[in-house]
């Protein structure tokens, strides 16, 4: 059995398909950001999570910290309970603020943590305590028209 | 009396259409059970995947090309009026690697590719190679289907992924170096939307699927041609058409299980 010029052709289109392949994984996709090996779970109750979806990313101070692992909804206290798994490189003080925020002003929505002072680091499971939920644009509208109602006529 | 004909007639296509069907399940699953030769001696299914994997190069690398350039063009055009031209890397990655690369790869490779293994093996078939073989105790499925058939599910998914990565450079060219959108931004909002496992890998299960149904049909469509010429040219007209609508078909049901709710 000897090399002949048609295994060529055939090596050169399959190592073309795999590196064109590996481009897609590299340049295309995120594999090359993908380092978040090391995660730590959090949790955090919300009354509501406006269109908050899981995957969605976990940032604090504008840097990506985490994604959103899972949400469900909490029977004990009705109130949605979101999971967070934080990178392990980043610790954050008891007293975080978790924030339901929105990229720009349609985008996506995630979770900003804003940390507080305290000396005590959160644990890997404990809960966040201080929450505050996403912005529904109808409450907004609502509230707007309500407080333009009790407005005195001019 | 007219009435009753066409009755007759719809029957008979009906169970026409069943027999088919099972004629076809049972070929395809002996396609399975005789794929030892095929890896065995590997010899056979390089030599299939120069002519369809090879030889479908040139067009896949110029469609994948053009099919990006102008997705950059018009997905400038759309997101311009939005004043978010610096999504177009992901619009057009995302379109290319969900579902534009594998789709459309499929489709040329299913007319490029697809047509010819059908006229091939039909022809093999009409001048009764296929029969001889079976005198000198050659199992035609072993020896001439098979390797065609891994040929194809091995060379649709690198076909499909070339496609995209041309596609994206097709986009790069326009929108970057021609328009002049921010490259930093292209490349990043691409990196930023498009997951490695959902939407890469996605792509490439749904091209190896469509390698086995492309295949499939061709071979069998070839392998089941009345031995006449309008018979062959008729199976290979069949090949183009049920394989073009079994992709499409397939590619809804495959999206639907994919990326339904995210």
């Amino acid at each position: 059995m000897e090399r002949t010029t048609l295994d060529l052709w055939v090596g050169i289109f399959v190592v073309a398909g795999i590196a064109a392949l590996v481009g897609l994984a590299l340049k295309v996709g995120n594999l090359s950001t993908y380092n978040m090996s090391e995660t730590y779970q959090l949790s955090a109750y919300f009354s509501n999570i406006g269109g908050l979806k899981a995957q969605a990313s976990i940032k604090s101070a504008g840097v990506l910290v985490g994604r959103v692992s899972g949400i469900t909804l909490d029977t004990g206290r009705y109130e949605a309970k979101v999971t967070m798994s934080i990178d392990k490189r980043y610790q954050f003080p008891r007293d975080t603020f978790a924030n339901i925020l929105t990229a720009g002003l349609l985008g996506e929505q995630y979770i900003g943590l804003v940390p507080g002072g305290d000396t005590q680091l959160l644990q890997a499971g404990e809960v966040v305590s201080k929450t505050q939920s996403a912005v529904v644009l109808e409450d907004l509208i609502g509230k707007f028209l309500y407080s333009k109602a009790e407005e005195p006529a001019k | 009396m007219a009435i009753d004909k066409h009755l007759r007639s719809i029957g008979a296509r009906v169970v026409d259409a069943v027999w088919r069907t099972g004629y076809a399940t049972r070929f395809f699953a002996l396609i399975l059970i005789h794929s030892g030769t095929s890896f065995r001696r590997f010899r056979l299914t390089v030599k299939e995947l120069f002519s369809s994997g090879v030889m479908s190069l040139i067009i896949i690398l110029v469609a994948g090309t053009f099919v990006g350039m102008v997705l950059g063009l018009q997905g400038y055009e759309t997101l311009k009026r939005y004043g978010s031209e610096s999504a177009l890397g992901s619009l057009v990655a995302l379109s290319l690697v969900r579902e534009l690369g594998p789709v459309l790869a499929a489709l040329l490779f299913a007319s490029r590719a697809g047509s010819a293994m059908t006229a091939e093996i039909g022809l093999m078939k009409a001048t009764e190679q296929i029969s001889a073989m079976e005198m000198m105790a050659v199992n035609p499925i072993a020896r001439v289907v098979a390797p065609r058939f891994w040929a194809g599910v091995i060379s649709l998914p690198l076909l499909s992924a070339l496609f995209s990565a041309m596609g994206v450079f097709g986009g790069y060219v326009v929108g970057v170096v021609l328009i002049g959108v921010d490259e930093g931004s292209f490349w990043s909002q691409m990196q930023g939307a498009v997951d490695f496992q959902h939407d890469v890998l996605n792509g490439v299960l749904k091209s190896l699927v469509f390698g086995v149904a492309v295949t499939a049909i061709a071979l069998f469509e070839g392998y089941d041609a009345p031995p006449t010429a309008e018979g062959v040219s008729g199976a290979t007209t069949r090949t183009v058409v049920q394989s073009s609508l079994a992709i499409l078909i397939l590619d809804f049901i495959l999206t639907a299980f994919m990326f339904r709710g995210n």
